[in-house]
């Protein structure tokens, strides 16, 4: 457990850069675009005589909001929250998607493979150490700038409200963050059940191969849906290319994306009409997306996930080529 | 004491050559191996068989161990650099130290900073940033804090500059090896090593064509110094060599009496490279 530890600790050394201070770039650089629109936001309402600042507002936030809009106010701020989570996740797929095309490969390459393996642990530590870095920590990080980025970001435009007359007090009761935090928390064991696949087939395709992980990685799915499709014209295989695509191809190479599994979930649908900010943030919710758990497609794509895994475990004990 | 390394019948064959052809050798506890070969002769190989790293066919026991299926619990008593560059660019000192304590058990952390404490090395430098030769000393440290029985040393001092390569083997000599480890060592800088080695192996074309202790080696090969006149006679006895120097012949001879030799001329011990060139003559021809 200890050499685990060490282990994990190990590749966030070596991937600070895209783990750690990518999202906290990003998030630097999304509250100083916020702090700037609401700057111009200010700067033009003024000079254009929108606010009067005789104690009423043309706006007229206050007295005017009910309890109703209150909700929508604090909705809104809850999307903001998820929307910056939502971003930090996305790019955090990015850097994921590299990360592991490189995890088996690099290190032959430079052949730093050779002292790491001097070392007394085994070949399937190491390579769960790396599936965990993908799958467990990078999300965890991701989540964590995002949210504190996210909360900075409710507060700015908050406090901005807060100048035009709403009543911060008031709104704290409608706006929801602890509950956006942990339905996202809550989303993550989902998050690496779904994640695998696309884990498994780059770590393989890394460990595999003697040169160029990325190409193989991203031309054997779609070179096979091309056989798949010319077996389908000829009348051979009873699956069809459409299938095949969304099924085989998307799967190995677009599973890192989180909510992926949301295509599955029929209700879907309807939240994209959701006319109020809660009920989005309800399709979005817990209880909705752990519905995927019944769909044998994720498991499908988990077991498939986990076997490549291993197979990456056996070529990173036998591959003799550094 | 039982030997360090048995091997029997170690073959290990390629797509289209030959790298192991039926290697059986033993290497007892508390020597210093060299293992020499020209390019391409087997030697990284053989080392890749014993480390658990490549797949063979054969018997080989390794510390009671069967590297291919026993190599994680086989790395807790054997250590190896392979070569001088294969640290990763983005580690730094600190975190190399801090890494190997976790994981090995047998690492003395305060004997591995003290070894750093006598280089250049800052805990907050990294790897990229050093040169091939401080980059030899980091690994060296962690190499030496590890309290191993079997160190594996393959051409560890490739591309370095002669004080780096004095250090390296005086702080080998001294400060790490003792009766209980055994360390086997491929370098072509043969007259590097020549002084600190107890047994030599010479490996061909897959086999092991000499195998002994230097003791054995200065009583079998002889080099003697003969005169022009003499030249023929000694011709007749089937030196091993022969090369010119200063108008005198100087032949190498394998298992000739030294009495015999004594009467022609000057003897001497070969040197180690003399010796590994006279039994790789024809090698790459």
């Amino acid at each position: 457990m200890k050499t685990f530890y060490w282990l994990v600790k190990r590749e966030f050394w070596e991937h600070r850069g895209g783990f750690l201070w990518t999202p906290v770039i990003v998030g630097g650089l999304s509250l100083l675009l916020t702090l700037m629109s609401l700057v111009t936001g200010e700067v033009l309402g003024r000079r254009n005589n929108l606010f009067r600042f005789d104690g009423g507002d043309s706006i007229g936030l206050n007295g005017h909001l009910d309890a109703s809009m209150l909700d929508n106010v604090g909705g809104v701020l809850d999307c903001v929250l998820f929307g910056v989570i939502a971003l930090m996740l996305g790019i955090m797929a990015i850097v994921v998607f590299f990360y592991c095309l490189g995890s088996l490969y690099n290190d032959r390459r430079d052949r730093s493979i050779l002292f790491w393996k001097s070392l007394p642990m085994s070949d399937g530590q190491t390579v769960l150490a790396k599936v965990a870095s993908a799958t467990l920590v990078a999300p965890v990080i991701a989540c964590s700038v995002g949210v504190i980025t996210g909360l900075l970001m409710m507060v700015m435009v908050a406090c901005v409200a807060s100048i035009h007359g709403l009543n911060l007090w008031q709104l704290l009761l409608h706006v929801h963050p602890l509950q956006v935090i942990a339905s996202v928390i809550a989303l993550i064991p989902l998050y690496v059940i779904w994640a695998l696949p696309t884990a498994g087939w780059l770590m393989l395709c890394s460990a595999w191969s003697r040169s160029m992980p990325f190409l193989w990685a991203l031309l054997l799915p779609p070179a096979s849906l091309l056989i798949v499709w010319w077996f389908g014209l000829l009348g051979l295989f009873k699956v069809g290319a459409g299938w095949f695509w969304g099924n085989v191809v998307v799967r190995l190479l677009m599973s890192l994306v989180p909510g992926g599994w949301l295509r599955d979930v029929p209700a879907l649908g309807n939240g994209l009409h959701a006319n109020t900010p809660d009920a989005l943030l309800d399709f979005l919710g817990v209880a909705q997306n752990y519905a995927t758990l019944v769909s044998p497609d994720l498991w499908i794509g988990a077991i498939a996930g986990v076997a490549m895994i291993a197979a990456a475990t056996w070529l990173r004990r036998w591959r003799d080529d550094s | 004491m039982s030997p360090v390394i048995t091997a029997t019948g170690l073959s290990k064959r390629y797509k289209n050559s030959v790298a192991l052809d039926n290697v059986s050798f033993q290497i007892p506890a508390g020597r210093i191996v060299g293992l020499i070969g020209p390019n391409g002769a087997g030697k990284t190989t053989a080392l890749k068989a014993i480390l658990g790293l490549t797949d063979f066919s054969g018997q080989l026991n390794v510390l009671g161990l069967d590297p291919r299926k026993q190599r994680d619990k086989l790395m807790e008593q054997v250590c190896f650099i392979a070569d001088v560059a294969v640290l990763p660019r983005w580690l730094r000192v600190s975190e190399a130290v801090d890494f190997v304590a976790n994981v090995h058990p047998r690492f003395d952390r305060a004997k591995c900073e003290a070894f750093l404490a006598r280089t250049k090395l800052t805990p907050g430098m990294r790897v990229r940033q050093m040169s091939k030769g401080m980059i030899v000393q980091l690994h060296l440290a962690l190499v030496m804090a590890i309290d191993a029985r079997l160190l594996i040393l393959d051409e560890p001092t490739l591309g370095l500059d002669i004080l780096y390569r004095k250090q390296f083997y005086q702080n080998l000599l001294e400060d790490y090896f003792d009766e209980n480890k055994t360390i086997i060592v491929t370098t072509h800088q043969v007259e590097e090593v020549e002084h600190i080695l107890t047994d030599l192996m010479f490996i061909r074309d897959g086999k092991i064509v000499l195998d002994a202790d230097m003791d054995a080696i200065g009583e079998r090969f002889i080099e003697v110094m003969v005169n022009g006149d003499r030249a023929e006679a000694a011709r007749a006895m089937k030196p091993l060599d022969e090369r010119q120097v200063f108008g005198k012949s100087i032949f190498l001879f394998d298992g000739v009496e030294r009495s015999t030799l004594e009467a022609m001329g000057e003897v001497r011990r070969p040197s180690v490279s003399d010796l590994f060139v006279a039994t790789m003559k024809g090698t790459y021809a």
